[in-house]
């Protein structure tokens, strides 16, 4: 009896979060739309992969080795290269300007230095403003330059020894990457975006539905009526949880149908996985609502928690590279765990055997701020 | 317009932001707590790659190629396996990122044709840690290589010498190539773009909602009045928050400062007026603050995040991606913040940038004021 009232009470409250929320065509239109055109954009843009390096070249040597030299870096699809520079100062000026990332300067005698069996040397300028485009810059660079050395060494014995040429040792590396043998960046990151876009949103939301009510004063027309606190916040929670849902089924279709992302794992992990998430942020939401009281607070609040969240939760940089109090911290970050699930099922398939442990910290998470909200919130106006 | 109203404006903002003080603590504070939290977590030096080696030739030559890997800190060995299943197994479960599988009857292989290799496995659901772990092992393999060749040629008393390639790179900018130097002004520039069109993403929208625009209305104070007065405050507050950043990135974190202060106030003044007005547009635009909100979120956090060249470098997005970040202010700031930190770029160097970004400014004021009207439908 007593459970029939309460299941009839959340009912009602309910249908006005369903009416209030759905009734504004400008808010309807806020809730869907953006995160669709979020996905399309951020996953194009979400990328680490180093395609293209500017590159200037100064051949102050100009012979045969160092034209072929050039010409190695001139033909590589890593490199652009963006000017032959003549004088040394144009180099300085270039990189300064900021026109070009790496600058070349081969010095004349080093074609010298090659003939005569003595390692030559080559003066390179780097802009290491982004320091990650920069190393992966250099490591191109070596690698051109070793393949160089490499094959002068094989011409000169098969000149000198053509009978012992095909023996020169050589260790090579085969290469063989696991889940994504193209090392497709956008593969890695539009899981990420996925698990980012329903943070943002359903924090956000969450927060100002119950804000909202305190700060234009409804929440005193509930305070006369029968629903008990956690009645209330229940019936806060499905409509956005439901929205959630609706809003991560779109946005994992457009990762697999428009980005291609492989699915390899099952629906039904991606979905446990997802929903728990929802749970952990709807939580989260209901959470920054007890602490502040106007929807300006509750906005600069919540993203007090979601840009740490973001930020530590290997979306972007990994999180093996934190220090490890911050890799600590990103345990207890359920955007961390959810986007591990996400990159696991879509990647390597993934399932519950290997994913539980990650959806068992999502929901300590959600249930422990749960409870913490439900004691904290007051329905009284003090 | 009148400055007395415009004055009498401020004064009723700066009451409302001083009769919240918790949410005036927060709005000064965070930014430096995000700093703090970004400065030391973000990072994209990759080091110490978990490495499983299963060697199944088990020879001299075998052990020696190996050794290779255990003495760089590039890579941490913290399996070695002795059954490929083993290995398949470290990979999935994610002990391990990369495994060098050096196979059977290797160094018999390498002495008696010359051409021997060693496979490396990657879990590559982790791209850039992958293609970085890949680039360090090929370096080392490398080495190995040229090592035995160098041995081979000095046994067949060919007089080659080792023909090698030697870069003398010199690094600008950041010489020790540290994600540091790189990442704080960053984070000061996204922090700011978020923080700034936050603080003001609201202030119209509220006053809808609470009813009392009804009584600004009343009163003979014009829009252009209400915006100035609306957005001096949170200026003050915002450059205020950009000092404290500035400061902790140059006195905490180290990160070297080449250029100017002047240049360095001025653009990010710029910049504010540039956010400020973009919060007040959007402000105008929701009406209801949960509408203003979510446009604010849309409009600042993600492109903040993605499309600055914070993290992802503009130069490498698609060309479509590229265009979309030239109308976003954050884009410009960030690389601004970056020049004057670490190249002390001048003013005149960066000339386009700062007149996008005044472009943009213009543009939003423009339509910020147009887009208000100051009466009841």
């Amino acid at each position: 009896m007593k459970l029939r009232q309460a299941l009839s009470r959340v009912g009602h409250m309910l249908r006005k979060e369903f009416i209030q929320t759905l009734r504004d065509p400008r808010t309807r239109l806020v809730l869907i739309v953006p995160p669709i055109i979020q996905m399309m954009i951020f996953g194009y843009a979400a990328t680490l992969e180093v395609k293209h390096v500017s590159l200037a070249v100064l051949d102050l040597d100009n012979t045969q080795e160092s034209r072929e030299l050039v010409s190695r870096f001139s033909g590589s699809r890593y490199f652009t290269l963006e000017q032959y520079a003549t004088r040394p100062n144009d180099l300085r000026d270039g990189i300064e300007r900021g026109d070009f990332l790496l600058a070349l300067e081969i010095d004349s005698g080093f074609a010298q230095c090659l003939r005569g069996g003595r390692g030559a040397s080559v003066q390179v300028l780097v802009d290491a403003s982004n320091s990650n485009t920069a190393l992966v810059g250099l490591g191109y660079l070596n690698q051109i330059s070793a393949k160089f050395a490499q094959d002068y060494q094989a011409d000169a014995i098969q000149r000198k020894a053509p009978q012992l040429a095909s023996f020169v040792p050589q260790v090579e590396l085969e290469v063989r990457p696991w889940f994504n043998e193209g090392l497709d960046s956008q593969w890695y990151f539009i899981p990420g975006v996925i698990g980012n876009l329903m943070l943002i949103m359903i924090t956000t939301v969450t927060a100002f539905a119950i804000v909202r009510e305190r700060e234009i004063g409804t929440l005193e027309q509930m305070m006369v009526t029968p629903i008990r606190r956690w009645e209330f916040i229940l019936g806060k929670m499905v409509p956005y949880f439901l929205i959630g849902c609706f809003e991560a089924a779109m946005l994992t279709l457009i990762g697999g149908l428009w980005f291609e992302v492989p699915f390899h794992g099952h629906a039904s992990v991606l979905a446990v996985g997802v929903m728990i998430f929802l749970l952990a942020a709807l939580s989260l939401g209901v959470f920054i609502s007890t602490i502040t009281v106007t929807q300006q607070q509750a906005l600069i609040g919540a993203f007090f928690f979601i840009l740490p969240a973001i930020m530590l939760s290997g979306f972007g940089t990994p999180v093996s590279s934190m220090p490890p109090f911050f890799q600590k911290l990103s345990y207890v970050n359920p955007l961390t765990h959810v986007i591990l699930v996400l990159r696991d099922v879509y990647l390597k398939g993934a399932g519950f055997k290997v994913l539980w442990p990650e959806m068992a910290a999502m929901a300590v998470f959600a249930l422990l701020l749960l409870g913490v909200s439900v004691l904290r919130f007051r329905k009284s106006l003090e | 317009m009148s400055w007395r109203r415009v004055l009498a404006m401020i004064r009723k903002e700066a009451i409302q932001i001083r009769r919240d003080p918790s949410s005036l603590v927060i709005i000064i504070l965070m930014p430096l707590i995000q700093l703090f939290i970004f400065g030391y977590a973000v990072n994209l030096d990759i080091e110490h790659v978990p490495l499983c080696i299963y060697d199944r030739d088990g020879t001299q030559t075998s052990q020696d190629l190996l050794k290779h890997f255990q003495a760089t800190e590039y890579f941490r060995i913290v399996r070695a396996a002795d059954s490929y299943n083993e290995v398949v197994q470290h990979i999935d479960d994610g002990t391990c990122t990369v495994a060098i599988v050096v196979p059977p009857q290797f160094s018999q292989t390498l002495h008696s044709s010359g051409q021997a290799s060693v496979q490396a496995l990657l879990d590559a659901s982790d791209n850039n840690t992958a293609s970085i772990g890949m680039g360090y092992a090929q370096g080392i393999l490398r080495s190995y290589s040229s090592e035995v060749q160098a041995e081979w040629i000095e046994k067949q008393g060919l007089a080659t010498g080792p023909p090698n390639v030697s870069f003398q790179a010199r690094t600008w900018f950041n010489e020790d190539l540290e994600s540091m130097a790189n990442f704080v002004p960053g984070v000061v520039a996204l922090v700011m773009a978020i923080i700034g069109a936050f603080l003001t993403s609201l202030t119209i929208a509220r006053e809808w909602e609470r009813g009392t625009m009804e009584q600004l209305i009343s009163t003979p104070v014009g829009k252009l009045e209400i915006q100035i007065g609306k957005l001096v405050p949170y200026f003050i507050i915002g450059m205020a928050d950009t000092a404290l950043c500035a400061g902790a990135a140059v006195w905490w974190f180290g990160v070297p400062f080449r250029g100017s202060w002047t240049v360095l106030f001025g653009c990010s003044m710029l910049f504010l007026i540039t956010v400020l007005s973009l919060g007040y547009f959007i402000s105008v635009l929701g009406k209801s603050q949960l509408a203003a909100s979510q446009l604010a979120v849309v409009a600042t956090v993600m492109p903040a995040l993605l499309l600055s060249g914070f993290i992802f470098p503009i130069d490498q997005m698609p060309v479509a991606a590229q265009w979309i970040t030239r109308i976003l202010p954050p884009r410009y700031y960030v690389s601004i913040l970056r020049n004057v930190f670490l190249k002390g770029t001048t003013v005149r160097v960066m000339e386009g940038q700062l007149f996008a970004l005044a472009i943009i400014a213009v543009v939003l004021v423009a339509l910020s004021t147009r887009a208000f009207h100051k009466r009841l439908e």
